[in-house]
């Protein structure tokens, strides 16, 4: 019934539509006017609500910036966050300035040029060589810098030195994280994906020496001010480990291992200070994975070494946990 | 030629030989599928704002199974993602805007009597019907449809046990998507052979309109990456059904090792974004040559360096074939190879940049003319300034670690690519429509139309960025699921809003063009006063275009105001006078 109603609605609507324009057809061709022509009244108000409009459109803009800025992430809590916020920043204010400039000339422009009394012939101008070269060769110069700015970013970031930094494993699977440390042989024992079944969820080798001591966790824990370097793996799928506040993000993909060097440099309390108890660092996936891929995150935790120490002392190894419950 | 006499209505309207024909079945079909993608945006967008709330609405298309109580199914929000993104980019975007004006545009625009291949063109069409068929079966599959996103990433695709849209609904997806590129080749090829074959006496290269070239190169473009990701689909359905492992490796799923080693699902994003983005700028290049077209009649100017205009349109078409990498910063793909495609992202910036001084050069002095069609063309140099400067931050792969896939990727593709295509669209229907349908489009509802869009588009996409500075990670079913996204409810419902009000004013466009199609007032023979062929062409629409003999062409298309004239625009068919100088 209620179906039935909305057809019968829709239906009324655009019968009225239709009447309205023909009525307003009608009365134009009763006065012999030609509806659909564009008027010189057309042309202004068209420019007048393009000035207006744009006006509004960029002071809505700013207006957005200063309502949600305190909603963006904060600064970056890694050493290379850090290059990254600075690199970001100067290219943030080099986009605004030019959106701002091609907006205001894009728009007084249409405001200023509408055809009318005052304004009825164009300029014919079809080219300029020189200016043409003046405006490639100037976004040339700048992109120039954005390219080299950038890419000695990058290189920073990519060719980190990893020789001093505590190794972790990053799983993921659907829908969930695990993390694994390497035990006191500082060394993550090998892996076969036949496995990996019941609790040797990551399907680690225990033949080998090196995994004996290895340990399994749910919440990924890191020292503050210590190089570390996440070795990241799937089970299933791809998924994507994303962790905002160090500006690190790097997809995990079955059948390979990927990685990713970084250093916190603030620890959670301090977080909490500066941003509220509610704080936490996370780990969440940012590949499409699931049902639940929403919901696929790990907490995290950047302490002193000796809260660390004291946090990984308590955890099982993987011999504990695996060859004891046999 | 004028064989229009012994037609009958299957013909005529349905296996048309006709370009201009075929080309309003292209456009109706994309109509009729933009209707389809744009409510199933809406679908999800109120389950974003509203995380969890029952809605009439939901349960009334979807069913009991997908929207149990009114509450959209994550599988189903998936799914609902995937389709939007299909559909717009590849049936309304490519199909849809490419496939309406280079057929109606390209044989009107160079003086020939139709494509050089009408029934290769008609095939075009009807593979392109038969792929809109089996992906619109695969929304009523019992697994659903294709849920892995638009990119269609295995091993998620691959999986049935991964998502149950990678079951029947994966397989017609690939079927489709199909039927799909051979269309679209066999559209290309025959636009390539028209516009290089079959211009008229006179009409050379460097006097083709700006959408001759836009067409020309997308079409290019298109007969080269296409097949490409005709090939990773083929693969993708060896994975899938017949146990080969070109994409998959090392997985254990529903606790159950499978058998494939050696894979890389790497591999398949490689084969994809090698077509993925090129294919953004198939989307891209029509709208930027129906633009240019339409800025420069309505300003009644030429438009500003045309060689220019050409060059960084072939510039950005290389350019687009050699930064498929910056989809992939992030995959463990080589540093070094990061930074390669890092370099040649951000090169298109410069003709780019180019391309909107020149639209802006083309408005200095100008006398213009606000029809409904230049409102959207000018739309588009908003946006494509928009959309175009945050490329600067995402093809800067150290910027893009910390916003990739996140919502700033999706404010910036809907901007440069969604918006400013569509406007594009928009743009030639209301100033091609006299042309297509003998009629003129409504001005007024034309107006509305225009404004309503600009101010929601804008509303639906401009604070998507915030979201993203936020970090909140695109295709979440919720973000209700992390604390630190809580603020951001207000932000989601402004979103929403926008969107419904954008997707109700787009039913009174479709409105408008029926409407108009049968009732509006008679259009003459060029009612925007227009120098290009096609306004040369009786109102009367018959096969072979011109009823005597093709015109010949003495100019290029842009004499708008040229000085010595005694009206402010000379069709390419009038000589040159003695002492004229060609531009």
């Amino acid at each position: 019934m209620t179906n039935l109603l909305i057809i019968l609605i829709a239906f009324l609507v655009i019968a009225t539509l239709v009447q309205i324009l023909r009525v307003g057809e009608l009365l134009s061709e009763v006065r012999n006017l030609d509806v659909n022509k564009v008027t010189e009244k057309d042309n202004k108000t068209q420019s007048f609500l393009m000035g207006s409009v744009g006006i509004l459109f960029l002071v809505s803009c700013v207006w957005q910036y200063f309502s949600w800025e305190h909603l963006m992430l904060p600064a970056a809590s890694s050493e290379h966050g850090v290059t990254i916020d600075k690199l970001m920043a100067f290219t943030m204010i080099l986009i605004i300035v030019v959106f701002f400039i091609l907006h205001i000339i894009l728009f007084y422009f249409l405001y200023k040029y509408r055809k009318g009394d005052h304004n009825d012939v164009a300029y014919y101008y079809p080219h300029n060589n020189k200016l043409e070269l003046i405006w490639t060769i100037a976004p040339t110069i700048v992109l120039t810098v954005v390219i080299l700015y950038g890419l000695s970013v990058w290189d920073q970031i990519t060719n980190a030195d990893t020789s001093k930094s505590q190794v972790i494993e990053v799983y993921g699977k659907q829908f969930d994280w695990m993390a694994r440390y390497p035990g006191e042989d500082e060394t993550l024992g090998s892996y076969n994906y036949k496995l990996v079944q019941g609790l040797n969820a990551l399907g680690v080798d225990m033949q080998d020496e090196a995994s004996l001591d290895d340990k399994l966790t749910r919440e990924l824990h890191l020292v503050v001010d210590e190089p570390v370097l996440l070795k990241l793996r799937s089970q299933d799928i791809i998924h994507s480990a994303f962790l905002p506040h160090f500006r690190v993000q790097m997809n995990c993909v079955p059948g390979m291992s990927t990685q990713f060097a970084f250093t916190p440099t603030k620890t959670t309390s301090e977080m909490k200070e500066q941003e509220g108890d509610s704080f936490e660092y996370v780990l969440l996936c940012n590949k499409i994975c699931g049902a639940a891929h929403y919901n696929m995150q790990m907490k995290v935790v950047v302490e002193t070494q000796e809260e660390y120490d004291n946090w990984l002392s308590q955890k099982n190894t993987l011999s504990e946990k695996l060859i004891t419950k046999k | 030629m004028s064989d229009h006499h012994n037609e009958t209505f299957i013909s005529k309207y349905i296996f048309s030989l006709d370009h201009k024909m075929i080309a309003k079945q292209f456009l109706i079909t994309g109509m009729f599928m933009g209707v389809v993608g744009m409510l199933m945006s809406i679908l999800f967008r109120l389950q974003l704002s509203n995380p969890g709330e029952s809605f009439a609405i939901l349960e009334w298309f979807l069913g009991d199974k997908w929207a149990p109580g009114g509450v959209l199914d994550p599988n189903m929000y998936l799914a609902l993602v995937t389709m939007h993104g299909t559909i717009l980019i590849f049936w309304v975007l490519t199909a849809g805007l490419t496939g309406t004006f280079a057929n109606f545009l390209i044989p009107l625009q160079i003086g020939a009597r139709d494509m050089a291949s009408g029934f290769i063109n008609m095939l075009s069409y009807w593979f392109f019907f038969a792929a809109t068929v089996v992906l619109l079966i695969s929304l009523f599959v019992e697994t659903g449809p294709a849920s892995a996103g638009w990119t269609i990433y295995p091993p998620l695709s691959a999986l049935p046990q991964a998502i149950p849209g990678s079951g029947l609904g994966q397989d017609l997806w690939l079927i489709s998507m199909t039927l799909f590129i051979v269309s679209s080749l066999l559209g290309g090829l025959n636009y390539i052979v028209t516009i290089l074959n079959l211009r008229t006496k006179g009409m050379s290269m460097s006097r083709l309109p700006l959408t001759m070239w836009a067409l020309l190169i997308v079409a290019i473009l298109g007969v080269l990456s296409f097949p490409v990701l005709l090939s990773a689909s083929l693969l993708l359905i060896f994975d899938r059904s017949f146990g080969t492992s070109f994409y998959l490796s090392d997985i254990v799923i529903g606790g159950e090792a499978l058998h494939h080693t050696g894979g890389s699902p790497i591999l398949f994003e490689h084969l994809f974004w090698f077509l993925g983005h090129p294919e953004v700028y198939i989307i891209l290049l029509p709208a930027l040559g129906i633009v240019s077209e339409i800025i420069s009649v309505n300003s009644r100017k030429p438009i500003f360096g045309y060689k220019a205009m050409v060059i960084s349109l072939i510039a950005i078409a290389f350019l687009s074939f050699i930064v498929w990498g910056h989809h992939m910063f992030i995959t463990g793909m080589d540093p070094f190879l990061g930074s390669v495609f890092t370099f040649t992202t951000l090169l298109i910036a410069i003709p780019s940049a180019v391309k909107v001084f020149n639209y802006l050069a083309t408005l200095w002095r100008a006398s213009i003319r606000f029809t409904p069609a230049m409102l959207f063309a000018i739309g588009f140099v908003s946006t494509f300034i928009t959309g175009g400067l945050t490329g600067l931050i995402l093809g800067d792969s150290a910027l893009d670690i910390n916003v990739h896939d996140t919502y700033f990727v999706v404010g910036h593709f809907h901007i440069v690519m969604g918006l400013s295509a569509i406007y594009g669209m928009f743009a030639g229907v209301y100033h091609w429509f006299p042309k297509m349908y003998g009629r003129m489009m409504n001005k007024k509802l034309g107006y509305f139309h225009f404004w309503v869009t600009f101010i929601s588009a804008y509303g639906v996409f401009f604070p998507m960025h915030f979201l993203g500075l936020a970090g909140l990670p695109r295709r979440y079913y919720t973000n209700s699921a992390f604390p630190m996204f809580d603020g951001l409810s207000d932000i989601n419902e402004i979103i929403t809003f926008f969107a419904i009000l954008g997707g109700v004013v787009q039913l009174l466009f479709i409105f408008n063009f029926f409407y108009s199609i049968f009732k509006g007032t008679k259009a003459t023979e060029n009612p925007w006063r227009s120098n290009t062929l096609e306004w040369t062409t009786p109102i009367e629409r018959i096969h072979g275009n011109w009823p005597g003999k093709i015109p010949s062409v003495h100019r290029w298309a842009y004499d708008y105001s040229k000085p010595g004239s005694d009206k402010d625009f000379i069709p390419q068919t009038e000589p040159l006078k003695e002492g004229e100088t060609e531009h």
